[in-house]
């Protein structure tokens, strides 16, 4: 588990990968028509597709041919909810942090208008 | 990069063993720096996800000094961590290690916690190294449902949103 969820964030690293799995939501389709938008020639897209398969993140038809590609959802799901766990466990802790900042500028604020009225006090003193 | 961003803050990955959090506050550096460092602020904020309470917050500020958490959930569950600081620019940057009590991965991590401010707005950058590869995952708490199918629908806004 722990391999391969280093493996999809590893494989999801690259824009061009990612641009593949975005077209791959819309359904399956050839080494060919993924190359299509890409200024790539399709040996380059086939080692991306390679990654994508090693992580899991597509699965290629047995069509020896066309050998369709495919997404699969799964290792996604889980890199994303690493990543929302991780995310509300500190998103609440700011939230706290947040509140105890405007605490201690309203207390910095105090404090400063303070020495400013000893300040004036002194000067008036003299 | 994989970036999950809701409200304002941001997680991503950063090389194969690197996390990285960003988070803007609407306070100076200095105060954040303060939130950061100083016990009896620490444990307003930093106390996890609801239920638990930071019981143990011991700071020793200085280079090669150390640092303690701990929690307890209203269940009596207790978790710790702690770790050496490794480098100290007042209200700018820190950098310590990182180990839990309970290692739910092997090693450790190095953390640096970068501070800038602009506008009267901080800027804070967390930046979480494991010490394996296996690490940055062996995070997780409890093992992720097995089997779960995403719907093509959830996942098309998940793209749409991630890497947009």
């Amino acid at each position: 588990m722990a391999q391969q969820l280093d493996t999809t964030f590893s494989a999801l690293a690259d824009p061009t990968r990612r641009a593949i799995l975005a077209r791959l939501v819309q359904g399956e389709a050839s080494v060919q028509e993924l190359a299509e938008p890409f200024a790539m020639s399709q040996p380059a897209i086939s080692k991306h597709l390679r990654v994508l398969e090693r992580a899991g993140l597509i699965s290629r038809g047995r069509d020896a041919q066309r050998r369709p590609c495919r997404l699969e959802a799964q290792p996604l799901a889980e890199a994303n909810e690493w990543l929302e766990r991780y995310r509300e466990c500190w998103e609440q802790n700011f939230q706290r942090l947040d509140a105890l900042l405007e605490e201690l500028k309203a207390q910095d604020g105090r404090g400063k208008a303070v020495k400013t009225r000893q300040k004036r006090r002194t000067h008036a003193r003299r | 990069m994989l970036t999950k961003e809701t409200g304002k803050l941001k997680i991503g990955e950063s090389g194969d063993r690197a996390l990285v959090m960003t988070r803007e506050f609407n306070a100076p550096r200095k105060l954040l720096f303060d939130a950061w460092t100083k016990p009896e602020l620490v444990k307003r904020w930093l106390a996890g996800p609801d239920g638990w309470t930071m019981t143990v917050c011991e700071i020793d500020l200085q280079v090669g000094g150390s640092y303690r958490y701990e929690w307890t959930h209203e269940k009596g569950n207790r978790m710790g961590m702690g770790g050496v600081y490794r480098e100290i620019v007042p209200n700018e940057l820190l950098t310590a290690t990182e180990k839990f009590d309970e290692s739910w991965y092997p090693g450790g991590a190095i953390v640096t916690t970068a501070f800038r401010e602009g506008g009267g707005v901080t800027t804070v950058e967390t930046t979480v190294t494991y010490d394996s590869k296996e690490a940055r995952d062996g995070v997780l708490r409890s093992p992720m449902e097995s089997g779960v199918a995403l719907g093509y629908d959830r996942l098309e806004k998940l793209l749409a949103e991630n890497f947009a």
